[in-house]
């Protein structure tokens, strides 16, 4: 049997047992459930609805429908379905999460990593620049960048992106210092490991469980964040989302005409996302850190 | 925007060195590193509103004139005047000049200078947002502390739950949901209404009448961090050996927790909820546009709308450094009151 395959039978296993624990965790459980569900959900939407119904000229409903048999969540100021708006804004509430976490977990893992693995003023100036970004209000900034950059998904999620990802990168350097402070590490650099190994075998298959659970928590505050950002009008005014749709009612008066079935759905959209991701990063949080066992 | 939620990760490496006549030395330093480092990081703030709202938008006399006819003559008149035919690092210089004195340029919109607007805008800001995170601070760690104490339990469980899910509620929908809600209860917006009788009684009650809705929304969003930190702060205590101590002394259990656990656990909570100013912040930004208080929030909000680019960057400098300030303060304040911080 060839070294690999045995290490990879290793984090198979690995991989089992934290599955079995985290089976054992009803509120994660809940959550990856109904994460599938949205998901699937989102992946179906041009299948089982016509995307017609969001044309705004190509809608003949009554305007500012409450609920009933044909509308089940009402219409908007425009006659389109509520429901319909709500479950294509689910799209681009998670692509936009999904992608702008990425980027900010790529940034964030980045720059621990280096900051981390290189001492001296490197490190120095890293820690300098995440420490700023990390007191920078990151809501303020990303309106900064959002207003001077042309409107569109691609600059909501570098606004998010850019501006999120000093927590990830103070997580990472924590845990790469305590892990390059293991004698397997000196092992590897005696036996003559560039950084290129000591970094990509050692430092990052360890540091990668904890990316992976500060992964789901930060997919739930870009979620809010990208509604944020869309509900200032920020958005791409060419898509639905579930922010842009809070937009929408606001600027058109729901309040006060108490259109609560258009306020209502997409703001439940956000909680229930942003709920199921935090639960999922907590349980898997408390499965990896042992410490926390004993705890819901 | 800065997930509560994550596992702290401690930016300080403690180390305990107890080099006694040294003491105030490195104490000295310690200040003078932590107010260099906060002056850096004002600098860059003014340096990256420069380059976000000057460089990358381009020719600021395209934006202010579109609309208008405007011959070759006038516009290199006017490209004169705002000095924008200089090279970039000397427009940086002027304008850094231009900071230091006050002058934050000139609105677009309401053709005044910015200073001035965000000069007016500041007290409901600092109302607002004061008032609301003093009541979400106690509220978090009253409500972190108990929840601690009796881990696992039902008031653990509720609170948790509770707190978890008002943070996943995007600030301005929950605000939102209230206005619906509480339909003719309050006023829906402003700070003040035009019918209240003169006299101060009158008006500081017709203004705390306008103020019930925002702060309860920004008390609801943010404490569920506090809560947070401090129940796991809390926690870490929780299994320290001086507990066990205090309680085979004969310490009733409320004595211990009071006398001994929390008062080591506030202190790396009220680091974090420092640290977390910024999600002030953006709530206040949120709130305010919601409920049309005048703040700076909603000054930021009005100055989206063209956009506003001095407006902007003026609300930019301001908010931003005013967190970063207030952060230093904060460090400072700790190493008075932290025996270990000092220590270290």
């Amino acid at each position: 049997m060839s070294g690999s395959s045995i290490v990879w039978r290793r984090r198979r296993s690995a991989a089992a047992g934290v599955w079995r624990e985290f089976r054992g965790n009803r509120g994660g459980l809940v959550g990856l459930v109904v994460l599938g569900a949205v998901v699937v959900l989102a992946l179906l939407v041009p299948l089982l609805t016509d995307e017609a119904g969001l044309d705004v000229t190509r809608v003949d409903a009554p305007l500012w429908a409450p609920p009933s048999a044909e509308h089940w969540l009402g219409t908007d100021n425009t006659g389109r379905d509520v429901l319909l708006l709500t479950w294509w804004g689910t799209r681009v509430s998670l692509v936009v999460g999904l992608a702008a976490t990425v980027l900010s977990v790529g940034i964030g893992s980045l720059i621990g990593v280096l900051a981390a693995h290189f001492g001296g003023w490197a490190s120095a100036t890293l820690l300098r620049v995440t420490d700023f970004f990390l007191v920078l209000p990151s809501l303020v900034l990303a309106i900064a960048l959002s207003t001077v950059l042309p409107r569109g998904l691609g600059t909501i999620v570098l606004a998010i992106g850019v501006t999120s990802w000093p927590s990830t990168a103070l997580l990472v350097r924590a845990q790469t210092l305590t892990i390059e402070g293991r004698p397997f590490i000196e092992r590897a650099r005696a036996l003559g490991g560039g950084h290129r190994h000591v970094i990509g075998r050692h430092v990052l298959p360890a540091v990668l469980p904890l990316v992976f659970v500060n992964t789901t928590l930060t997919v739930a505050s870009a979620i809010v964040a990208e509604s944020t950002l869309s509900f200032l009008g920020l958005g791409d005014p060419t898509r639905v989302s579930w922010g842009s749709m809070l937009h929408t009612a606001t600027v058109q008066g729901a309040v006060s005409k108490g259109a609560w079935w258009f306020l209502l759905p997409p703001g439940l959209g956000v909680v229930v996302v942003v709920l199921a991701f935090t639960s999922c990063g907590r349980a898997l949080e408390t499965v990896l850190d042992p410490r926390l066992r004993g705890e819901r | 925007m800065t997930d509560a939620l994550a596992p702290a990760a401690d930016a300080h490496e403690t180390g305990p060195s107890r080099t006694g006549r040294s003491g105030a030395h490195a104490t000295l330093r310690h200040v003078a590193g932590r107010v260099g480092g906060a002056l850096l990081s004002l600098l860059l703030v003014v340096v990256l509103g420069f380059l976000l709202f000057r460089v990358v938008p381009g020719d600021p006399v395209v934006a202010m004139t579109r609309g208008r006819p405007m011959n070759a003559e006038l516009i290199a008149e006017m490209r004169a005047r705002f000095g924008l035919d200089d090279p970039l690092p000397v427009q940086f210089l002027e304008h850094l000049g231009q900071l230091v004195r006050g002058d934050l340029g000139t609105s677009y919109f309401y053709r005044r200078p910015v200073a001035e607007l965000i000069g007016e805008r500041v007290g409901p800001t600092l109302l607002l947002a004061g008032t609301s995170t003093v009541i979400a601070v106690a509220l978090g760690l009253w409500l972190g502390v108990r929840s601690a104490w009796r881990r696992a339990s039902r008031f653990d469980q509720i609170s948790t739950g509770v707190a978890l899910t008002l943070w996943a509620m995007p600030t301005f929908w929950l605000g939102l949901l209230l206005l619906v809600v509480t339909g003719d209860l309050f006023p829906s917006g402003g700070i003040r209404s035009s019918g209240t009788p003169p006299g101060l009684l009158p008006e500081i009650l017709d203004v705390a009448h306008h103020m019930v809705l925002p702060c309860l929304t920004m008390i609801a969003v943010v404490y569920a961090q506090y809560l947070l930190v401090m129940r796991s702060s809390l926690l870490e205590e929780m299994g320290a050996d001086y507990l066990i101590t205090a309680k085979a002394k004969g310490l009733r259990d409320d004595q211990v927790r009071r006398r001994h656990a929390v008062p080591n656990a506030l202190l790396p909570t009220v680091t974090q909820v420092f640290m977390h100013l910024g999600l002030v912040v953006s709530g206040a930004i949120t709130v305010e546009t919601v409920f049309s208080w005048p703040g700076l929030g909603l000054l930021t909000y009005e100055a989206l709308s063209g956009p506003d680019l001095p407006l902007l960057q003026g609300t930019f400098v301001v908010l931003a450094g005013a967190v970063i300030v207030m952060n230093l303060l904060a460090d400072l304040l700790l190493r008075v009151l932290d025996p270990r911080v000092r220590a270290s």
